[in-house]
């Protein structure tokens, strides 16, 4: 202990003494929160939509009120004509169009489908495929409201409705579904990316001999490498959670005891992540290579941050499974937003603890070799 | 004009030394683009939803069917307790819950109004606004059957038909993210590897001390820059004709446009991320700022405020003037126009001039760094 202790000190200092490093590690990962949990919004309000009713009537009047009625949908144009549509979605003025074929009420009635085109600017596919949903719903909805009417006479209230409720986020903002991705992504990022060339390095400038010769045991000297960039990221992280609190209102519902643990887990890994990558390539620029093709577009796209992995194909879901973040970030929104207690979290925070267990193991074997 | 040949020689001498430095740079691209390329989708189907079925009637298993049958919920559990929907809620094992409330059977017998609830779990805000609704309709065309059970099929004057969204996507029918992401994730690779390939090759002989060497060569200032890029700039030239070859061959993305404008396009953008290298180097003494400053200051930007995911019209008015700093967001306008829209420079021909000058002003910025630093 007094061994790893000793490491850690070195290393503490050496990072001091590379100001810049530091201040990058302590503080822009905070700055990052602000400017990122500011910046970016996936919330799919406001779409603008252009309407072309050819039908003029009650059944289409009350399809595009539902289309209204949501905040999803602006009507920013009436327009009579296809072409019209065409060059406001060339020119970006409207992101969707609702066509109403004349006869629809006329299909409705005499037992035959009635096609309502609805039009979607797709050159982003990720909020496009949302719209589409929503647009698909909205007409479902519509149609058995129709025909709800047609089959009683529109006087009695429906048979069955439904009543939605929304918890831990009534208001579906988006923030609060990002914010908590965001702050797995700067700790992996940060973590990783200081800890990966921490061994390599002593490598490159030949003080790797030294380490070799020195009277410690292996595991003093990865749990020495480890402290220093754990404290230092501990402190980082909750710089982070703070802010996400103050200013983007994410809740605390859960309990502070457990979160600290889960970050601590997952730092653990993420660290052990970049150790490892350190012992197994020769030269820096490797290791950075390495690293950020690990943890850089792996963290974003394939732990939930953003695309649910429910909706990703099977073997892809398989490949998540070794994403640390995807748990981190499951026991986090858990944790902060429906203030879950430990045992709701307990398979991530195990999974957390098997990933950093096998990292800091393989990266602690691999350098045991390495000093032989 | 030979020395600078024989600099080439020597860094690919360097790179050729260090074939697992080379494997990474092939194969990682390709791999990554294979398995993100499947990963991004905002697809909502199987919605995971519990059912509390209190009344345990025929009608309610009925219900229950219609959601079991649907394409859009996958019913993962039927229970008869309430407690199991928080439950389930808060270990995410359903993202929804439909409570069907005791009485539901007589209700619907009798012909009185009866409510079904549905709780959503509203972390992820878009997937429930979605599932919400599909919910919400599916529970109307329900209503429709009771409604046309009871009059009976004889008590209808005339057969009802039904509205149906045709739904058609512009600039990308079948509304893939793969082909939105896809090109995405070029641009990103490319910027990853050869941005942070110049940045570390320059300051690594600054740490080794043999820049210094280097310098007292006979090697002119830019041609020791030249040399250093320009191995890179190919490894990124490679690069780009294996990724555009597995987004087209393996993806089955449309190339609609002309690749020898996608390829020459490239080229300035990969003058742009070279360059960038090049900067980070003349700023940082170790490799470790180096990569610390690369990361930091540049590639995050560039994933969050190039419409790489979020689209840039989302993002607050104070923030989509710095989206303007970024040149992938002019390489992604560029490459997702060729690709998807089929599109060329008379379209888009702001962004790649902008890219240019970036990638100029970044070079001249670094080259002029370089002379204060070196000497």
């Amino acid at each position: 202990m007094r061994q790893a202790l000793a490491v850690g000190r070195k290393e503490f200092w050496q990072i001091v003494r590379d100001r810049r490093t530091l201040m990058i590690l302590l503080f822009v990962p905070a700055f990052f929160l602000v400017l990122y949990g500011y910046a970016l919004n996936w919330d799919i309000r406001h779409v603008r939509l252009a309407v072309m009713d050819r039908e003029h009537n009650r059944d289409s009047r009350e399809l595009i009120s539902s289309f209204t009625h949501s905040t999803f949908f602006d009507i920013v144009a009436t327009v009579t004509s296809m072409t019209d549509i065409e060059t406001l979605m060339d020119r970006g003025e409207i992101r969707a169009a609702l066509v109403i074929p004349e006869g629809m009420s006329r299909d409705l009635r005499s037992g035959r489908v009635a096609q309502v085109q609805v039009l979607i600017n797709g050159d982003n596919a990720n909020t496009a495929a949302t719209v589409f949903g929503y647009a698909q719903a909205i007409v479902r909805g519509v149609s058995a409201q129709l025909r709800l009417g047609l089959v009683t006479g529109g006087r009695v209230p429906p048979p069955i409705s439904a009543e939605p409720r929304i918890w831990y986020n009534p208001e579906l903002t988006s923030t609060l579904f990002l914010v908590p991705g965001l702050i797995g992504f700067i700790v992996m990022i940060s973590s990783v990316v200081s800890t990966s060339m921490s061994i390599v390095r002593e490598k490159e400038r030949g003080t790797w001999e030294q380490v070799r010769m020195a009277p410690i045991s292996t595991v003093s000297y990865v749990v020495g490498k480890t402290i220093p960039y754990f404290a230092i990221s501990l402190v980082s992280a909750f710089f982070i959670i703070a802010a996400a609190m103050l200013l983007f209102g994410l809740p605390m519902r859960g309990s502070w005891l457990l979160l600290l643990f889960t970050v601590s887990l997952f730092l653990a890994g993420a660290l052990g992540t970049g150790l490892l990558v350190s012992t197994l390539v020769e030269s820096q620029s490797l290791a950075f290579q390495v690293s950020l093709l690990i943890s850089l577009l792996p963290t974003i796209i394939l732990s939930g941050f953003i695309f649910p992995i429910a909706s990703m194909p099977a073997p892809i879901r398989a490949i998540t499974v070794v994403v640390p973040a995807r748990y981190f970030l499951a026991a986090l929104r858990a944790i902060v937003l429906k203030g879950v207690d430990a045992h709701v979290v307990s398979m991530e925070l195990a999974a957390l603890g098997v990933y950093a267990a096998c990292v800091l193991g393989l990266a602690s074997v691999r350098l045991g070799k390495e000093r032989a | 004009m030979r020395r600078l040949g024989f600099l080439v020689r020597k860094e690919f001498q360097e790179l050729r030394r260090n074939p697992r430095m080379l494997r990474v740079l092939l194969i990682a691209p390709v791999l990554q683009l294979g398995i993100l390329g499947y990963a991004a989708t905002t697809d909502v189907n199987n919605v995971p939803v519990i059912v509390v079925d209190a009344d345990r009637s025929t009608a309610s298993r009925d219900l229950i069917g219609s959601f079991e049958g649907s394409p859009y919920f996958s019913v993962v559990g039927v229970t008869s307790r309430h407690e199991d929907v928080e439950d389930a809620l808060q270990h995410r094992t359903a993202w929804m819950a439909v409570s069907i409330p005791v009485g539901y059977g007589r209700a619907i017998a009798d012909g009185t109004p009866v409510t079904v609830q549905v709780i959503a779990d509203g972390t992820d805000s878009n997937s429930t606004t979605v599932g919400l609704a599909y919910a919400t309709s599916l529970i109307a065309e329900k209503a429709v059957d009771v409604a046309l059970a009871r009059i009976g099929a004889g008590g209808l004057v005339r057969p009802i038909g039904s509205l149906e969204a045709r739904t058609r996507v512009w600039f990308n029918p079948q509304l893939l993210s793969q082909h939105f992401m896809v090109p995405g994730v070029l641009a990103l690779l490319l910027m990853i590897t050869t941005a942070v390939l110049g940045a570390v090759a320059i300051v690594r002989e600054k740490e080794l001390g043999t820049l210094e060497q280097l310098n007292v060569t006979p090697l002119r200032r830019w041609e020791l820059t030249v040399g250093k890029l320009l191995p890179f700039g190919l490894i990124g030239v490679i690069q780009t004709f294996l990724v555009v070859g597995v987004a087209v061959l393996w993806f089955q993305i449309p190339l609609r446009g002309s690749f020898p404008l996608l390829f020459v396009l490239s080229l300035v953008y990969l003058l742009c991320t070279l360059s960038l290298g090049l900067f980070v180097s003349t700023i940082s003494s170790t490799q470790q700022q180096a990569m610390m400053t690369a990361v930091f200051f540049f590639m995050v930007p560039m994933i969050y405020l190039s419409g790489f995911i979020f689209p840039i019209e989302n993002m607050p008015e104070i923030i989509q003037p710095l989206t303007y700093l970024i040149p992938l967001r002019y390489f992604l306008v560029i490459v997702r126009g060729i690709f998807l829209k089929g599109v060329g420079l008379e379209s888009f021909w702001p962004d790649a001039l902008m890219m240019l000058v970036w990638g100029l002003t970044v070079l001249a910025l670094a080259t002029v760094r370089s002379r204060k630093t070196l000497r």
